[in-house]
């Protein structure tokens, strides 16, 4: 074991930045991080224990206890639980004899809750050593655990077909399906590869940037900062070392579209990645990967390969003088705060992924203290197009804000779910003809963090300015609790994802949790609804994004439909503490009392 | 030669040096900023957001914000002032705050900001959490149940290495501050009270030591908080 750490540690040159990556190696080989582990590679890396601990305690995928020799980790996404989800996990429990959370007697099998992994359209879905399982049912459920019984490998049972596109490349072997239902003229239209990088050695570095502005590309991650004028800072950001990072992880629930465009245009994403490091003057990109599409591994490290031979990557690229550039795969252990760009850098030094103060914003001061830009999949797709097809096709597609395409990710009561790249400017009511979608009793629009929209506004515009998305929607149908099945299991999310580093985010999202349980309980008052207006204005005031979105599920619906609210609180007013539950208080005492008759 | 520079904070025109913390300067013209996570001397983290202030009309926690020229802040307004009280109140109600039996009454800064906000019953849930208190470090005491997870103590101590003796650890409710044992192993005892010091709470407490100055003599009996600060 003390040669795992060691040979781990003398394999990333023993530097305490790449602390992720040597956990995740070490964590491979011996399953889990033990405390002594845990003791060695702080020795070995001459900081203290504590230290690696924070890091090894943020991340849901590390575990300092063994989690089995099968380790499945079941979404519990509200896509998930739309299609079945319970019913799989109680198949799970009873075929492997222990209960979510915990390992089999026997060591064999792991039950693990998870945060969405990406799969909204072909769930319930599950990782299990590190392999895609999905639209999961509870007769697939006790086939698995009976196989894993018997001694299968995680291969064997995943069976023999695969989905479509790349999914069934031989490196990649999956069984995850792409459903593109919609391409578009920007992302998903056909691609030689190399033509981007080629076409970028023929211009300089200002011409790059002048044209992505003139552009006018916003990020596709949903703030849509204006990427040419990132570049331009970064640029001018003095210093000789700078870094391009493409941010993969995204965490959304709902959202998997970065997933289909890396799955199926691996060199337009790199290729982006180096034109950003030829306009920028940066020689490293890091692609950060959301350790949930690890099964892609092999093949996007096979891809950068075949780049590096094709002199896509590496020194003199395409025998420009000056011009060299190269990518690495960093893997997040799942957090989703990490999508946020300055926790994703923190995240990439090996640290917890807190996000940190601005100014000085990642541009002038990022990973590792150097000037970096961080852009997402689909931004990075949308410069090497407009480099190939120039601005005025560009700014042809879209809105007068808005220019150039989205793509989106369907999920939930739909018949087409899947990805859609459409132009700016669709509505709701677009889209939902396009999913064909009935009985829509709500949208779920840029995700949890985003807004949930009644059909009184599914004539709004998608467009950043009007109905801003990162890409997710969601379809509720009539048939859904709004309040149970929707709102409670996304306030779970914001609590489980919280950092816990500012006040109102840490302590108000778990407080959220408890006053919705009573609401739904009957147990709720008026004036606990309108308290939730007022912790939103104190929510507003936490240091990033994931904390002044959280109580976005609570408030929105509030607003949207509060008729979901009422019900709940009605006839319940009127006494006197409704959230007292006379039962509940006096549990003990009948319990100690029965005991002793 | 450092420049000064002029600002206003609710319209008071004030000078300080350029880019010195928004909250010492604000201090050095008489007006106080509360704050729980920023202590002098230690880089600032903007986690507890108590110090937080309207620049430009927007958001900004004066403990990360450095004054430049002509910066407009708004401090004491309603809105903030709400705020403010909202954070501690909400601080009361996340962990287990007893302040009768607590070591640190009197010289507690939540204690004394939520005397300054005229806190009666907090208008959140008590969550009342499952805490441990922490005793098998020979000299420290650590009581979860009063940590407000400040990091004043991640970021302020560091033994005669270099190395830091405390991290978080886990995340969001489950959050923990941990001591590390092979780092504090020699704490000297000025390093202990100094990390007693600096924990604005009850949480981080020098053992075989109690009560050492009477009730009606401590920091915040004479004085009231800010008014250090507010002459």
């Amino acid at each position: 074991m003390g040669n795992t750490v060691n040979n781990v540690i003398k394999k990333y040159n023993g530097d305490e930045t790449r602390l992720m990556d040597m956990l995740m190696d070490i964590q491979s080989e011996l399953g889990y991080l033990s405390d002594w582990t845990i003791e060695q590679i702080s020795r070995a890396l001459d900081i203290p224990k504590v230290s690696v601990e924070q890091t090894v305690s943020f991340y849901h995928f590390f575990t300092k206890e063994p989690r089995g020799k099968y380790t499945i980790y079941l979404n519990t996404s509200v896509l998930a639980v739309f299609c079945g989800r319970d019913n799989v996990a109680k198949a799970f429990e009873e075929a492997a004899g222990c209960k979510f959370g915990t390992v089999s007697k026997d060591g064999l099998i792991g039950l693990f809750d998870t945060a969405c992994i990406g799969m909204s359209d072909q769930e319930p879905a599950a990782i299990i050593n590190e392999e895609v399982f999905t639209c999961l049912t509870p007769e697939k459920a006790r086939e698995l655990v009976a196989g894993m019984k018997a001694g299968k490998t995680v291969d064997e049972l995943k069976g023999n077909k695969y989905g479509d596109g790349q999914n069934a490349n031989p490196l990649v072997r999956s069984m995850v399906r792409n459903n593109i239902m919609k391409k578009g003229e920007v992302v998903f239209a056909d691609y030689t590869p190399g033509s981007g990088i080629k076409k970028a050695v023929s211009m300089s570095s200002n011409e790059i940037i002048q044209l992505v502005k003139s552009a006018y590309v916003r990020g596709r991650g949903g703030a849509g900062f204006p990427t040419g004028m990132k570049w331009e800072v970064a640029k001018k950001a003095p210093g000789d070392v700078k870094y391009i990072f493409c941010n993969a992880d995204e965490g959304e629930p709902g959202t998997f579209k970065d997933r289909v465009i890396i799955t199926e245009f691996p060199y337009l994403v790199f290729e982006g990645m180096a034109v950003a490091g030829y306009a920028v003057g940066a020689r490293h990109g890091i692609l950060y990967l959301r350790n949930e599409y690890r099964y892609l591994r092999k093949y996007l490290e096979d891809v950068l390969e075949r780049m590096r031979e094709e002199s896509l990557l590496g020194t003199f690229i395409c025998g420009k003088q000056g011009f060299n550039f190269d990518i690495k795969i960093q893997f997040g252990a799942g957090a989703y705060v990490c999508g946020e760009e300055s926790a994703l850098i923190e995240s990439a030094e090996g640290k917890r992924g807190e996000p940190r103060d601005r100014p000085p914003f990642p541009v002038e001061k990022g990973y590792l203290q150097k000037p970096t830009v961080v852009n997402n999949v689909e931004t990075l797709c949308s410069v090497v197009r407009i480099l190939l097809n120039g601005s005025d096709w560009y700014n042809k597609l879209g809105t007068k804000e808005s220019k150039g395409t989205k793509v989106i990710s369907v999920s939930g009561d739909c018949k087409k779910p899947g990805i859609y790249e459409i132009e700016w400017g669709f509505s709701v009511n677009d889209i939902i003809k396009m999913v064909e979608a009935s009985d829509v009793q709500a949208v779920q629009v840029g995700g949890p963090s985003g807004s949930c929209i009644a059909p009184n506004e599914f004539s709004r515009m998608l467009s950043y300015e009007d109905l801003a998305t990162g890409g997710s929607l969601i379809i509720i149908g009539k048939k859904r609790d709004l309040l149970k099945d929707v709102v409670l299991n996304f306030t779970e999310f914001f609590r489980d994802e919280s950092c816990g580093s500012c006040v109102p985010c840490r302590a108000l999202s778990g407080m959220s949790k408890v006053m919705i349980e009573r609401i739904i309980g009957g147990q709720g008052t008026a004036k606990d609804v309108e308290a939730f207006n007022k912790w939103q204005s104190i929510m507003k005031k936490n240091r990033c994004g994931l904390g002044q979105t959280a109580l976005n599920p609570i408030v929105t619906t509030i607003k949207n439909f509060p008729e979901a609210y009422k019900n709940s609180i009605k006839a319940k007013d009127d006494r006197f503490c409704p959230a007292f539950d006379l039962e509940k208080a006096v549990a003990d005492y009948e319990a100690a009392t029965s005991e002793a008759r | 030669m450092s420049t000064f520079v002029k600002f206003t904070i609710d319209g008071i025109v004030c000078m300080s040096e350029e880019g010195k913390q928004l909250v010492e300067a604000a201090a050095e013209n008489g007006v106080f900023i509360p704050t729980l996570c920023n202590y002098p001397g230690i880089p600032p983290k903007g986690s507890c957001r108590i110090c937080t202030v309207l620049i430009g009309g927007r958001p900004a926690t004066a403990c990360t914000t450095k004054v430049v020229e002509g910066m407009e802040v708004k401090n004491n307004v309603p809105e903030l002032e709400e705020f403010r009280k909202a954070v501690v109140e909400i601080l009361f109600a996340e962990g287990n705050h007893l302040c009768p039996s607590c070591e640190k009454s009197g010289f507690c800064e939540l204690q004394a900001l939520a005397y300054r906000y005229k806190m009666m019953v907090p208008e959140f849930p008590y969550m009342f959490p499952k805490r441990e208190v922490e005793a098998w470090h020979p000299k420290i005491l650590k009581d979860h149940n009063r940590c407000i997870l400040c990091k004043r103590c991640i970021r302020g101590i560091f033994n005669s290495e270099g190395k830091p003796i405390f991290d978080f650890g886990k995340r969001g409710d489950k959050i923990v501050i941990n001591i590390d044992p092979d780092t504090s192993k020699d704490i000297s005892d000025e390093l202990v009270q100094k990390s007693m010091d600096i924990c604005p709470v009850g949480a981080i407490l020098k053992k075989e030591k109690g009560f050492d100055v009477p009730i009606g003599k401590r920091r915040y009996d004479l004085a009231p908080i800010g008014s250090e600060v507010e002459k």
